[in-house]
C-alpha cells in the first residue's frame, strides 16, 4: 500500500516534468504552428548547462539559474537562426529540418562535453525524506520537483490569462495576421514564445538530473512521451497537457512498477521481467492510440484557429 | 517508352553501373570492404524505396519505418536461433510478419493525418523496439548473433559476400521496377491524387483509405525484405535496427535523393552513407555538419538531388 | 412531390451559437436548374456540404432517388450520382488537367486494385475524360499542370471533372466566381448545354446568370428558406428585395 503510495508520488512527479516539455511543445505548436523534434535537445541543454554551472560555482541553485538563463538564450539564438525560415511550410518540413537540428545537438554536446555524460548532485539539504502522512516518508527532492512545476503551472497560467504579454500570445494564436496588422511585433513574440518553451524543457531537464542521469540522447526518449501527452490532451492546449501528462506519467510509473509482478505470476520470472516494461511503455502507446480512434482532437482541444 | 539523355536519367543510368561493378572494383583493388559498404548502402536503399512509396507518392509521412527493418531481421534471428535456418521459410515469414505489422498499424494510424500521423506511426515503431528489448532469448537490449545465414540450397549461398550483393542488388533493381509500375497503375493514381488532394479524391467517388492501408501494407512489407537482407548482412539483430532515429535516416535519405521519383531515394542513401563514410574519415563528429545540411537541403533543396537535376519542381 | 430526385427534409445545422442551416426542406425533381441565392453568410456552401456529405446535419434527413443518404460518406454518395464542384478550386495542381479528370473518371470505372498497367495509355480513362474536357471548352489545355491554368479554367475544369463522375445530379458551389463577363458568359453557355440531361442544384451570385438558367429559385437568409419559387416569382418577391436583391443593387448601381 505504501509502495502504491509511493509509485503514484512518482508519477505525479513524472507528470510534472512532462507537463514541462508537453507545455512547451504544445505552447510552440498552437502558436506557431510548428512541430519541434529538436524540443528534447534543448531538455538535454538545459541540464548540461545546469550541471556545468553547478560545478563551476559549486552551488546547486545558481547552476539551476544560470542553467536556466543559458537555455532560454540558446532558445531564443535557435530561434532566430533555424526555426524562423522554417514558419508556414508544412509540418513534414518541420519534422525533417528539426529532425537535422536534432541530430546536430547530439554531436554538439559530445563535441563540447565529451561523450561520457556529466552528474549534477544535489546539495546535502535536499537529500533527506519528508513524512507525507503518517509514517510515510518520501524523498524530499521529487517533493520539490513537484512543487517548483506546480508553481511553473501556476505562473505560465498567470502569463498567458492575466498579463498583456499572454493576450498577445493568444491573440496571435487565434489570428496571427490580424495581431500583426494591429502593430504586435510578431516575430519578437514568436522569439520569446520558443524562449519561453525551452526554458520550460530545459528546466524538466536539469530538474530530472539528479534522479538519473545527464547524457547525450537523454532527450529522445522522453520527448516522444511529450508527444504522446499533447495527443492525447490536445494540441495547443495547456490544460490537456496537465491532464494529459498526470494521466502519462502516473500509468507509467504504475505500470513499470506492478507490471512485472503481475506477469510473474501469470508467465515465467524472466519472462514476466522482461515483457512487464515492454508491456507498460505499450499501455501509454495504445492509450494514445485510442484518444486518436475515439477523440481525435484531443481529451481538451484548444479552439480552433 | 522512349528513353532520353538527360541529366536524370544520366545520373540513374551512372549510379545503376557503379553499382553494378562494385565488386569488379573490390576485386581487382583488394578492397573487400567497398563491398560491405554496398551491400548496406544497396539494403538500405531498397528500405528507402520503400519508404517513399508511401511518403513521397502517398504523402503519409512515417516515422516508424524502421520497424519493419527489425520485424524483417528479428524474423530471420528468431527462426536461426529456433533452429530454422531455409531461407525459403524465414523470408517469406519475414514479410509476412511484417505485413501484419503494417496492417495493424495502418488501420489505425490513417485514421489520423499530418503531424498526429507522424507521431502515431513513431510510437508504434518505440513500442516494436520496447519488444524487442524485452526479448532476453533474442538477446534483448544487447541484441543478437545470428551464426547462420539464410539458407537457399543450391541456389544461392549467402556467406559470399558478392553472391549476397549481387542478390541484394537484384532484388533492389527488382523493387524499384515493381515500385514504378506501381505508382504509374490505376492504383497509384489513387494514391498520388490522395496526396495531391484527400478531399477531392474523396468528392470524384474513391473510398481513399482502403487503397492507402494496402500501399502502406505493401511498403512494410518490402522493407521486411530489406530487414530480412540486413540480418543476413551483419549476421546481427538488435533493437537499434528499430530505433526512431533509424527511420529518420530513411526519411533523410528519401528527402536528399529526392521524393518525387523512385529511383530518388536510391541516390539518397548512396549519398548519405557514401557521405557519412567520407565525414567520418575526417572528423568524428559528423552530424555537427550532417544536421544543418539537411536542414539546409529541406529549406533551400527540397526535392532533393533529383529536384536539383530537373529544376527545382516536385511531383 | 413523389418525383424529386432530391429530398432535403428539415435539415438544420448550428456551430457553437451561430445557427447554419435553419430547417431547410426543399425538393429539387429531375432535369429542374434549381438556383440557391442568398447574402454571403447566408449557410449556402454549409447546405452543400451537408448535402455532399462533408457535414453532418444536426436534424433532417437528405434523400436521393429515393434513398436515405444522410449517413453516407462523400465518397458513396458520388458513387450513387450526386457529384459536386467546390467553391474555393480544389484540383490536383501537379498534374495535368486530362489526369484531373481522367481521375474522376477511374472513380466510377470499377476499382482501382490494379497494379500493374499503365493507367495514362487506358483509353478507357482518357477518351471519356478529353470528352469532359471538350464540353467545358478545354480540349486544347489537356496537357496542361494545373497550377499553371488560369482561374477562369480553375472554374471549367471544376465542372469537367463533377461531369466525368457520370453524375445523375451536380451540386455546382459558385461555379462563376472570381470569372470576368467573358468566362462568365461562356459558362452560362456550358451549364445551359447541361440543363435537362442533369439536375442541377446551383448556389450563384451572378444574378444575370442565375435569372438566366434557373427553372426555381431559392432564396437563403441567415440559414432559412424565406422564398422558393419560378424566377419571376423571386424577382417581384418584396422581402427578397430587400434582404438581398436590394444589396445587389447597391453592388452595382
Amino acid at each position: 500500500m505504501l509502495y502504491l503510495l509511493e509509485q503514484c508520488l512518482n508519477g505525479i512527479q513524472l507528470g510534472m516534468l512532462l507537463f514541462l516539455l508537453a507545455a512547451g511543445l504544445t505552447l510552440i505548436f498552437g502558436i506557431m504552428d510548428l512541430v519541434n523534434l529538436a524540443h528534447g535537445s534543448l531538455y538535454m541543454l538545459g541540464a548540461y548547462f545546469a550541471a556545468s554551472f553547478a560545478a563551476l560555482t559549486d552551488s546547486f541553485l545558481a547552476g539551476i539559474g544560470l542553467g536556466l538563463l543559458a537555455t532560454l538564450l540558446a532558445g531564443m539564438v535557435l530561434e532566430v537562426i533555424a526555426i524562423r525560415p522554417l514558419y508556414g511550410r508544412d509540418h513534414l518540413d518541420h519534422v525533417l529540418g528539426t529532425f537535422g537540428l536534432l541530430l546536430f545537438f547530439n554531436e554538439l554536446v559530445r563535441l563540447i562535453w565529451g561523450p561520457a555524460g556529466l552528474t549534477l548532485s544535489l546539495p546535502p539539504e535536499m537529500l533527506s525524506a519528508v513524512q507525507v502522512l503518517p509514517g510515510v516518508y518520501y524523498p524530499l527532492y521529487r517533493l520539490v520537483i513537484i512543487l517548483a512545476t506546480l508553481a511553473v503551472a501556476l505562473l505560465l497560467y498567470v502569463l498567458v490569462m492575466r498579463t498583456r504579454i499572454g493576450m498577445l500570445i493568444r491573440a496571435g494564436a487565434s489570428n496571427r495576421e490580424m495581431a500583426g496588422a494591429l502593430g504586435v511585433n510578431i516575430k519578437l513574440l514568436y522569439t520569446l514564445v520558443f524562449g519561453l518553451g525551452a526554458a520550460l524543457a530545459g528546466f524538466a531537464g536539469m530538474m530530472q538530473a539528479p534522479l538519473s542521469f545527464v547524457q547525450i540522447g537523454m532527450g529522445e526518449n522522453i520527448l516522444i512521451l511529450a508527444f504522446v501527452v499533447i495527443i492525447i490532451g490536445g494540441i495547443g492546449s495547456i490544460r490537456g497537457a496537465f491532464v494529459a501528462a498526470m494521466l502519462v506519467g502516473i500509468i507509467d510509473t504504475i505500470g513499470r512498477a506492478f507490471l512485472p509482478d503481475l506477469m510473474r505470476n501469470f508467465v515465467s520470472y524472466s519472462a514476466g521481467s522482461s515483457a512487464g516494461p515492454a508491456l507498460s511503455s505499450m499501455l501509454i502507446y495504445t492509450l494514445m492510440a485510442a484518444v486518436l480512434v475515439f477523440r481525435p482532437e484531443g481529451l481538451f482541444p484548444a479552439a480552433q484557429r | 517508352m522512349s528513353v532520353r539523355l538527360t541529366p536524370r536519367n544520366a545520373l540513374v543510368a551512372g549510379v545503376i553501373a557503379i553499382l553494378a561493378l562494385v565488386p569488379v572494383y573490390a576485386e581487382a583493388s583488394g578492397n573487400a570492404f567497398i563491398i560491405s559498404l554496398f551491400t548496406r548502402i544497396v539494403i538500405l536503399a531498397i528500405a528507402a524505396v520503400s519508404l517513399n512509396l508511401i511518403m513521397g507518392f502517398g504523402g503519409m509521412v512515417s516515422f516508424g519505418h524502421a520497424a519493419y527493418l527489425g520485424i524483417g531481421g528479428y524474423a530471420v534471428g528468431i527462426l536461426a536461433k529456433e533452429g530454422v535456418n531455409s531461407g525459403f521459410l524465414q523470408w517469406p515469414l519475414a514479410v509476412a510478419a511484417s505485413a501484419l505489422f503494417a496492417v495493424t498499424v495502418g488501420a489505425l494510424s490513417l485514421r489520423t493525418r499530418g503531424v498526429y500521423f507522424i507521431m502515431i506511426t513513431l510510437a508504434f515503431a518505440q513500442m516494436v523496439y520496447y519488444v524487442a528489448i524485452g526479448l532476453d532469448r533474442y538477446g534483448g537490449d544487447d541484441g543478437m548473433t545470428i551464426y547462420k545465414r539464410s539458407q537457399f540450397g543450391a541456389v544461392i549461398d549467402l556467406s559470399n559476400k558478392t553472391a549476397l550483393y549481387y542478390l541484394c542488388l537484384a532484388l533492389l533493381l527488382a523493387a524499384i521496377y515493381l515500385v514504378w509500375r506501381l505508382v504509374h497503375s490505376r492504383f497509384g493514381m489513387v494514391i498520388q491524387g490522395a496526396r495531391s488532394n484527400e478531399r477531392r479524391m474523396r468528392a470524384i467517388g474513391f473510398p481513399t483509405y482502403r487503397y492507402k492501408l494496402l500501399c502502406f501494407v505493401f511498403a512494410g512489407m518490402l522493407c521486411g525484405l530489406a530487414g530480412a537482407l540486413l540480418a543476413n548482412h551483419t549476421d546481427f539483430i538488435s533493437p537499434a535496427m528499430m530505433h526512431w532515429t533509424r527511420s529518420g535516416d530513411l526519411i533523410v535519405m528519401a528527402v536528399l535523393g529526392g521524393m518525387g521519383t523512385v529511383f530518388g531515394p536510391v541516390i539518397g542513401a548512396l549519398a548519405l552513407l557514401v557521405l557519412e563514410e567520407a565525414l567520418s574519415g575526417i572528423t568524428q563528429y559528423s552530424q555537427i555538419i550532417l544536421g544543418p545540411l539537411f536542414l539546409l537541403v529541406v529549406l533551400f533543396a527540397r526535392g532533393g538531388i533529383d529536384g536539383l537535376l530537373v529544376g527545382g519542381r516536385h511531383g | 412531390m413523389a418525383d424529386a430526385l432530391l429530398k432535403i427534409e428539415g435539415v438544420s445545422k448550428r456551430f457553437g451559437g451561430v445557427i447554419a442551416s435553419d430547417a431547410i426542406s426543399l425538393a429539387v425533381p429531375k432535369g429542374e436548374l434549381h438556383a440557391v441565392i442568398g447574402p454571403n453568410g447566408a449557410g449556402k456552401t454549409t447546405l452543400i456540404a451537408q448535402l455532399a456529405g462533408e457535414i453532418a446535419p444536426d436534424a433532417g434527413r437528405i434523400r436521393f432517388d429515393g434513398r436515405d443518404v444522410t449517413a453516407l460518406p462523400v465518397d458513396r454518395r458520388s458513387q450513387l450520382g450526386l457529384g459536386r464542384s467546390f467553391q474555393i478550386t480544389s484540383l490536383f495542381l501537379d498534374f495535368t488537367a486530362l489526369d484531373n479528370v481522367a481521375l474522376a473518371v477511374q472513380a466510377h470505372a470499377g476499382h482501382s486494385f490494379r497494379f500493374w498497367r499503365d493507367a495514362r495509355r487506358e483509353p478507357e480513362l482518357r477518351e471519356p475524360a478529353r470528352a469532359a474536357l471538350a464540353r467545358v471548352g478545354l480540349a486544347g489545355r489537356s496537357d496542361v499542370i494545373v497550377s499553371k491554368l488560369s482561374h477562369g479554367e480553375h472554374r471549367q475544369l471544376e465542372i469537367a471533372m463533377a461531369l466525368a463522375t457520370s453524375p445523375r445530379m451536380l451540386l455546382l458551389d459558385e461555379p462563376m466566381a472570381g470569372m470576368g463577363p467573358d468566362e462568365s458568359a461562356r459558362m452560362v453557355k456550358t451549364l445551359r448545354e447541361l440543363k435537362g440531361e442533369l439536375t442541377i442544384l446551383l448556389i450563384e451570385h451572378d444574378m444575370e446568370a442565375v435569372f438566366a438558367l434557373a427553372d426555381r429559385i431559392t432564396v437563403l437568409v441567415y440559414g432559412r428558406i424565406i422564398a422558393s419559387g419560378p424566377p419571376e416569382a423571386i424577382r417581384a418577391n418584396a422581402e427578397v428585395r430587400e434582404a438581398y436583391l436590394g444589396e445587389q443593387e447597391a453592388a452595382h448601381g
